[in-house]
Parts: C-alpha cells; structure tokens; sequence
C-alpha cells in the first residue's frame, strides 16, 4: 500500500487551506471528508469577516473557491469517513468506513458541532421547532415567533437573519450584555423584531408533534414564564469533534485539542487546525490560518525524518 | 452520476405512498448549505439501492403540502417509507454509513 505524506482530515477551511498548501508543497496528500466540502460555514448565510470580500461572500461560494483553488493544484479529495487513528511506530493508520490508508503525518481538521442545551425537550423536537442552522430552518418560520438562545457572533447572526421570516425573535441570553462583535449588537438593536431578555435562561421546550413554547428563567429574580414561540434555535458554542484524537492526543478541559504554536499536537506527527483546536477564537480567518501552519509544519516534520 | 428524481406535492402518493418498493424522500431547499454537503451521499445511495429501494428529493421550497404533512421544520431531513408508512425519520446531515444503516432495515 502506497503511504502518503499527509492525510488531512475534515474538508472545511482549515483542511482546505492545509490541502492548497501541502498540494502547492507536493506533498503527496490526500484529504477525507465524510460529506461534500464545507463543514459549519455552510450553516452561515453570508460571510462579513473573512478579508478580500468588501460585500461578503456566502459560506457556501467561500467554500467552493477553497475547494476549487485547492483543486487546481491537484489535492485529492475522497469522499469517506475517517473511523479511526492507530500509531503504528513512525507511520500512522487512518481506518476509514471503505479503506485502511498510511500515512506519515496526519492534520485533524474535523472542526466542531454546535452544543446543545441539554433541556428537557430539546431531543424530541430537534427538528420539529428546535433547530442549530437558521439558514437551513429559518424560511419555515415565515410570521412566526421563534427565540434564539445565545449571546455570541453566532446568535446575534443569526437572529439578524431570522427577522427576514419570523413577525419576532426573542434573544435570550443568560448575562446582562452580549459577547458579540460591536457592529452586529449595533444592528439587533436597531432591529426592532429582535427582544432581547437579559440575565435569562431556558429551562425547557414545550410542545410533542411540535414547538409551543419555551420556558425560561431569570437567573437574578429567579422569575418564571413560557415564551408562546413555535421555533427554537440554539447558538451557545460548539464541542469539538474530537472522536479520532481521543485516548491519544491532549485535549483540554472542554474536549478541544492542544497544540503548540506550530499546531502539533502531544503526538509528533500528528497536527490539529481550525475549530477542533482548543483556542481563543473561531472563525474562518482563524482557521485558514492554522490550515496553512498546519501543512508547513508537517512539511518540516516530514523533513526532519530523512 | 445521474441527478436525483425530484417529487412534488402533486404526484407524491403516486411515487412514495403507492410505491411497490420502499423509499427514502430527502427534503431539501437551495438555501439550505448542509443539504447540498449531504447531496453526493444520497446520490450514491440512490445508485446503489436501485430497483430496491426508491432514493428521491423533494424540494420544500416548491412545495409546501407534503412538507407540512410531515412536520418538517428543519431540513435536511430524510423520512424513510415502506408500504406507505413513515418507518424512520433522519434530521440532519448525518454520514453516508448512517443512512446506509437505516436503509438495510427497509430490504
């Protein structure tokens, strides 16, 4: 079996990114992607923040020039799912749910899915009212009520987004002011369908075949009610997707991997970029980045094994 | 590989309910980025179940009874049918192995 110089795993921006590098390197490289390219930024309606766009750029055409930049200089992307990493001395084993492949370095680039609540109710009526993507949900609320749950870039978004369909969206946050960029608190509260309920949280979702409402708590006065809201959508961060690297690589008190500034992990051989990583913050820019660290960093490991 | 058969509210009983072989009905809108991430996925599934199993998509933009019926707030979901009734329901882009497994229980 032919071993590789890099497998990459996750085909997002950071996986993406480390491809173009690595294929412009020659290394030979292959990257695995369970579903089409993508990853989160495909949940994001329009990209404001990634540089060289002035007017944005939808998440999906971001990913699209990625995937066809990368392309031109023929990185390989299969579409299978990664299973498992075993260490086998200085090669590493990436099982995957058709094939086995070798390799001698390894960039994790799953990146991360949105946490849940992890209230009563949520599980059953995830997708009957209880949704984590409003651009994939949103249009089905068209002049209904629908709460956000979340302080963050991510809730401020996407209640924005969802004024575009529902009569009223209640932001419920659990403090007394956002965590999101300025610019987008300037916009939700010029927005007058955006309610924002402060010092907030939710405690369960009402409703069997459907949502019919929310309950929530106020943290200060301890205050009760049920919003009437038929649509809930969580944005209160993300878990890693860290399936692969557990048992294995060093991971941090929420489950992110650890990597010194050359994103090599606790495993030599072995680098982790974008979301899946434990750091400060999560973003497209970020991630491209760590893509390009990644892929540079396996070149000189690689190297160094001559 | 070929597209997908794409239903409508109009002739959804004649293809799906009145089907002599189980189906599988991916709902999905152009809008919706995670769907097209599962495309590819369920395009393979349809060449690979068929005469067995009829893979088709429906397109809840166009059509809005059938989605209604079924409840459907969140797409992609993927409701799985066998002599015209509902046996299993997916929400969400989950991985091909996923769905693969699902499938084998329709045969």
């Amino acid at each position: 079996m032919a071993v590789e110089d890099l497998i990459i795993i996750g085909a997002g921006p950071a996986g993406l990114t480390a491809g173009l590098y690595a294929a412009r390197a020659r290394l030979k490289t292959i990257v695995l992607e369970k579903f089409s390219p993508g990853g989160q930024i495909l949940n994001t309606d329009w990209v404001e923040n990634y540089p060289g766009f002035p007017e944005g750029i939808s998440g999906f055409e971001l990913i699209d020039r990625m995937k066809r930049q990368a392309e031109r200089f023929d990185l390989r992307i299969i579409n299978q799912e990664a299973t498992g990493i075993v260490i086998d001395k200085r090669k590493i084993i990436v099982t995957t749910d058709k094939d086995s492949l070798e390799a001698m370095t390894v960039i994790l680039a799953c990146g991360a899915t949105p946490q849940k609540l992890l209230i009563e109710g949520e599980t059953l009526l995830t997708g009957k009212g209880v949704s984590y993507c409003a651009t994939c949900d949103g249009p089905f609320f068209r002049d209904q009520t629908v709460a956000v749950i979340g302080g963050g870039d991510t809730a401020v978004e996407e209640a924005l987004f969802l004024t575009r369909f529902a009569s009223k969206v209640y932001l419920v946050h659990r403090r007394d002011r956002l965590r999101a960029t300025k610019v987008l608190q300037e916009r939700a509260f010029a927005q007058n369908k955006i309610v924002p309920l402060w010092d907030t949280v939710a405690t369960r979702i009402a409703g069997k075949n459907s949502v019919e409402g929310l309950d929530i708590k106020n943290v200060k006065t301890n205050e009760e009610k049920t919003l009437p809201v038929q649509g809930v959508f969580v944005f209160i961060g993300n878990n890693s997707n860290n399936e692969l690297a557990k048992g294995i690589l060093k991971l941090d008190g929420k489950g992110f991997i650890i990597t010194d500034n050359n994103m090599e992990t606790s495993c030599p051989g072995i680098f982790a970029a974008g979301d899946i990583r434990s750091k400060l913050l999560r973003q497209v820019s970020t991630s491209v980045g760590e893509g390009a660290t990644a892929a540079f960093a396996a070149e000189k490991y690689l190297e160094s094994l001559i | 590989m070929a597209d997908l058969l794409q239903i409508t509210d109009s002739n959804f009983d004649e293809e799906i309910i009145n089907s002599d072989i189980p189906s599988m009905v991916d709902f999905w809108a152009e809008w919706c980025g995670p769907c097209k991430m599962l495309g590819p996925a369920v395009k393979e599934l349809a060449e690979e179940y068929k005469g067995k199993i009829k893979i088709v998509q429906m397109d809840v933009d166009k059509n809005r009874q059938i989605p209604a019926k079924f409840g459907i707030r969140s797409i992609p979901t993927l409701i799985f049918f066998k002599g015209g009734e509902v046996t299993d329901t997916i929400v969400g882009a989950y991985p091909k192995s996923h769905i693969d497994e699902v499938l084998k229980k329709l045969l």
